[in-house]
């Protein structure tokens, strides 16, 4: 068998350093303690000082605790049996059942060749029009939800994974609340979304190294199912949290840190989870929706910064709403053109007038009168707040787009809107009635 | 070389690995981890003593101490020759599209292909006898590679004259097979390949003599060729914040720009926007020689999930291929996509090397080493007289949008011609959201300097006049100072605004600028307008602001064009004080 060692020589954070021979850098250990047991992972090989980062954290271990290397790299088990099942950020249950061994695979594996990438064209849907309608989701995307602590950004995270038109499921969270976890597991359930997700939960009083674990158990089962075909949906929340274990842990490790105390790789290390977002030549796909909060609000925060650097486009989710503004899917032109041919059409006239809208609504605040148009503007706006914008609001694309028309002709002339002649005669409420009437 | 040295493993921390060796130790050279099966490639970063530090140029999972290093004797280097063209290549030049076929979806580690293919026969057509003698990048004959003639050229290793003792005759050739016999000045013979490889961080410098950068180099975008301009052989960087719309103006730059070659360095950026390129790039026409945009690219591809070592080198392998096609007197334009990307693969190493860092971080040789990689480019005059070109134009992704970053500031430093993007020009949808307030350029534009500085006062009046407008109102506004707005405002939107999306406005010829800003110069920003209110001059500049939207999405060879030219010429003959 392999062999034990008990030479651990120094203990600073959650990294300790054994004397041992023949490790393999990456590779896992196990380390036996009085409080249990723990597995590790090599970080560090200098003659014959090894160093491992301890997943449980290294409270109480001593100086003489048993490590044994296991020759092989981070594992988890993959398959359909993972399916409904709940697990921590180093794959051991958390639900009660039976802890899973089969088809193990390799965590945080080789990146995807380029050329075996196709240029993503199908739309996931999700009942929100926010995202439907204006910043669509296209499969193998990659977006982050940029919001602020007290936002219900969860609240979102768990509706969109009861309704998105995907395979698979799969929620990595990170530093989460105890009872958010909870949330998400009684919602699904009672959703009956359960059957189709696989969770890897880390919450906040878990040992801060599994939390970097997360993101690379969650792509790496989601990428095996992708590979089997599948369209996986890989839900992320919080990224601000997996950075700040990768803070901690880096400067634990002595590392100089670049800016606010974050690594210097920061980039690299989100860069490499994030690229794990794929639409695979001939097979399935991974998309990727991860919450990231903002410190303060403040989007040139390194974490926010880095992220939209590397994702596609962004949500804002700010005073509970997907802020239209600000928001952006990168990737929307590549599908909005094949829904419905209003779809544009909806998208960036209702998106011009709400912002007429606002501006009106500064024009008001300053104490200047309202025009017979500003008012318009006013009745045109809080309708789109209340039927598009709100977050209650729940229905397909068409819907959604026909709820649009509803609104524009609730509140302007034709004309006023500025669309083309030959789409209101086909949309337009009023017009396409008469003009149906007379067919 | 005798025998092979060798080093074992003595330290890993991430992809530094140190390996201590009784032999010497070349700094640079690039050395194998062997692991099992598998090697692994590294480069010597750092010699000290018996040990070398190497930055491996793969994920170094499952090293292990005691593990065999093979130090080769050679600097890390690229194969030059006909078969570039149209590749896709990671940084350190494996062809992606054969690694695909070799290991399906994924990067294997170790698995390093040729980046030309041996077997593949061309055409070759000597260009010199026997008995001439020839110094090292002088032309020794050619073959066709897609449109263009590419020259073999004696080996840039080779020093001193060199004596043809045998040439090839007209036939065809692989890239194994010796095309010519070289005898130098110490008598030794050299076989000359079509093929030759030489190191990427070594500049190639077989020409007579650097020249200053003076054509302009023409890129369609007209905020850039007439104010901003870029000279062939110059260098220029695009700074700006997510969203920005970097990426998109450097396809739209690669599309259409005047070059013969262009070389894309994706460099620790997203692979979807590479995968869209490669992807349509072999299906769009390049107006200039009716041939696929493809048939004139090499797409280095080191996205940001591919080993950080690795995206190091790209942009010295993009830019060591382009010097080679310059020296074929070709026009090369280079586009590192974000060269921010490569200074953080710098800043990462270093911090594995525990070096001093400097500002954020960063080592304290960012700025020579950004410095002497925009020296790379530059017009030349080769020896046979003729001249080849390497423009570099760089992103850089500035953290939080902040041009006072190092990386942004170290390269201001060394480039010609800057083009800031700014986030509030790309929020109200101005694209390309470059900022004219803030970029420069040091080259002559075509355009004449007189209309340059009308058209930028004019930007920059306008601008004052409406931060003054957001305080005092526009009723608290003079109508001179409301028509200036409106003239600035009206020169944005019509001239430096292009919509990519529509086919002829995307890309503006140089003809076709000169004789828009000549127009907008004569009848516009130098003529006085008469109004008798706010409300007139606004219609005005509206109505005039249609129609040249219309005007510029009209091929300037059209019947419609006149049309409009005509019809704008009179709107305004209504409303000017002769």
């Amino acid at each position: 068998m392999h062999k034990v060692y008990t030479d651990i020589v120094e203990i600073s954070g959650d990294v300790i350093t054994v004397e041992a021979e023949g490790v393999g850098y990456s590779e896992i250990a196990r380390i036996t303690t009085s409080r249990g047991v723990s597995l590790a992972q090599v970080i560090r090989l200098d003659g014959k000082r090894v160093s491992l980062q301890v997943f449980a954290g290294s409270k109480g271990i001593s100086t003489q605790d048993k490590v044994r290397f296991l020759r092989s790299p981070m594992r988890v088990a993959s398959g359909s049996n993972l399916l409904g099942r709940i697990f921590n950020g180093s794959g051991l249950p958390l639900d009660n059942g039976p802890e899973l061994n089969e088809n193990l695979i390799d965590i945080g594996g080789p990146p995807v060749n380029p050329v075996k990438r196709i240029i993503p064209d199908k739309m996931i849907r999700t009942g929100i029009p926010m995202i439907d309608v204006f910043n669509s989701l296209v499969e193998s995307q990659k977006l982050p939800i940029f919001s602020i602590a007290g936002q219900p950004y969860n609240d979102l995270l768990a509706r969109i994974a009861i309704q998105a038109e995907v395979d698979i499921i799969v929620l990595g969270g990170m530093g989460l609340k105890y009872d958010d976890y909870l949330f998400f597991r009684d919602t699904l359930d009672a959703q009956g979304a359960l059957s189709r997700s696989i969770f890897f939960m880390h919450t906040a009083s878990d040992p801060i190294v599994e939390c970097l674990l997360v993101p690379d158990i969650s792509l790496a089962v989601a990428e095996n199912f992708a590979l089997q075909g599948k369209r996986v949906l890989v839900l992320l929340t919080d990224m601000t949290n997996f950075c700040d274990a990768l803070k901690e842990i880096s400067i634990t490790m002595e590392q100089i840190p670049s800016n606010r105390g974050y690594p210097g790789d920061l980039y690299s290390q989100l860069a490499s989870r994030y690229e794990k977002a794929v639409d695979f030549d001939t097979a399935g796909s991974i998309t990727i929706l991860a919450v990231t909060t903002m410190p303060g609000d403040d989007v040139t925060h390194p974490v926010p910064d880095n992220t939209g650097y590397i994702t596609e486009g962004q949500f804002y989710l700010k005073n509970r709403v997907i802020e239209p503004f600000g928001s952006l899917s990168r990737l929307k032109q590549q599908v909005n053109g094949k829904t419905r041919d209003d779809h544009r059409v909806i998208m960036d006239t209702m998106i011009q007038l709400f912002a007429s809208y606002r501006e009106t609504l500064e024009k008001q605040s300053m104490g200047f009168g309202m025009s017979d148009w500003d008012k318009k503007l006013l009745r045109y706006g809080k309708l789109f707040e209340e039927k598009m914008m709100s977050l209650k609001v729940n229905v397909s694309l068409e819907k959604a787009l026909d709820l649009g028309w509803e609104i524009m002709a609730s509140c302007f002339a034709p004309e006023e809107t500025g669309i083309k002649k030959s789409m209101i005669e086909k949309y337009w409420p009023g017009i396409r009635q008469t003009k149906n009437g007379k067919d | 070389m005798e025998h092979k040295r060798t080093g074992s493993v003595i330290k890993i921390n991430g992809n530094m690995v140190t390996a201590e060796s009784d032999n010497f130790i070349i700094q640079n050279e690039v050395a194998y981890v062997v692991s099992g099966q598998e090697k692994l490639k590294a480069e010597v970063i750092k010699v000290r003593g018996k040990t070398a530090q190497m930055q491996v140029y793969e994920n170094t999972s499952g090293l292990k101490l005691g593990d065999k290093v093979e130090f080769s004797h050679e600097l890390l280097s690229v194969e030059l020759g006909p078969g570039l063209l149209s590749e896709i290549f990671d940084g350190l030049q494996n062809p992606l599209p054969g690694l695909a076929r070799q290991c399906g979806f994924f990067l294997k580690r170790g698995v390093y292909l040729p980046a030309l293919e041996d077997s593949k026969e061309w055409p070759f057509n000597p260009l010199c006898q026997t008995g001439q003698i020839v110094r090292a990048g002088d032309k020794l004959g050619f073959t066709q590679e897609k449109i263009f003639k590419h020259y073999i050229m004696a080996p840039f290793s080779l020093a001193g004259d060199l004596e043809v003792v045998e040439i090839a005759p007209e036939g065809k050739y692989n890239l194994q097979q010796p095309i010519a016999r070289l005898k130098d000045e110490t008598g030794k013979i050299h076989p000359a390949f079509l093929k030759q490889s030489w190191p990427v961080k070594i500049p190639i410098t077989a020409y007579r003599k650097k020249l200053k950068p003076q054509t302009p180099l023409v890129t369609k975008m007209r905020l850039i060729d007439s104010l901003f301009p870029v000279a062939r052989g110059g260098t220029y960087c695009i700074p700006g914040p997510f969203g920005a719309g970097k990426t998109v103006l450097q396809q739209l730059t690669s599309r259409h720009a005047e070059v013969d070659i262009v070389i894309i360095a994706a460099c620790g950026e997203r692979a979807g926007e590479v995968v869209e390129t490669l992807k349509t790039f072999p299906s769009i026409t390049d107006p200039r020689t009716g041939r696929p945009l493809s048939d004139r690219t090499v797409i280095i591809c080191n996205t940001s999930s591919m080993p950080v070592a690795a995206r190091e080198s790209s942009v010295y392998t993009a830019v060591t291929i382009a010097e080679y096609y310059r020296q074929m007197g070709l026009n090369v334009l280079l586009l590192a996509d974000s060269t921010s990307r490569w200074a953080q693969a710098m800043r990462e190493m270093s911090g594995r090397l525990e070096e001093i860092p400097g500002e954020e971080a960063f080592p304290a040789y960012l700025e020579s080493r950004i410095a002497s990689f925009y020296e790379r480019a530059g017009e030349v005059e080769l020896r046979d007289g003729s001249i080849g070109s390497i423009t570099i134009g760089g992103t850089v992704s500035p953290a939080g949008g902040n041009f006072e970053e190092p990386v942004t500031q170290a390269t201001l430093k060394v480039v010609g011609a800057f083009h800031g993007l700014s986030r509030s020009r790309s929020d109200s949808r101005r694209y390309p959201a470059i900022d004219p307030l803030i970029s420069w350029s040091k080259y002559k534009s075509f355009i004449s300097e007189e209309q340059v500085a009308a058209g930028q006062a004019i930007l920059r009046r306008s601008s004052d006049i409406s931060q003054m407008m957001k305080v005092i109102g526009e009723e608290g506004t003079s109508l001179a100072d409301y028509i200036d707005y409106l003239k600035g405002e009206f020169f944005d939107f019509v001239y430096l605004q292009q919509n990519a999306f529509d086919k002829v406005d995307e890309a503006t010829d140089q003809k076709r600028q000169k004789h828009v800003f000549d127009f907008i110069y004569n009848n516009i920003l130098n003529k006085r307008f008469v109004f008798s209110d706010k409300a007139k001059a606004l219609h005005f500049f509206q109505s005039l602001r249609q129609l040249f939207k219309g005007w510029n999405s009209v091929e300037p060879s059209s019947e419609e064009f006149k049309k409009i030219e005509q019809e704008i010429l009179l709107l305004l003959k209504e409303n000017t004080n002769a």
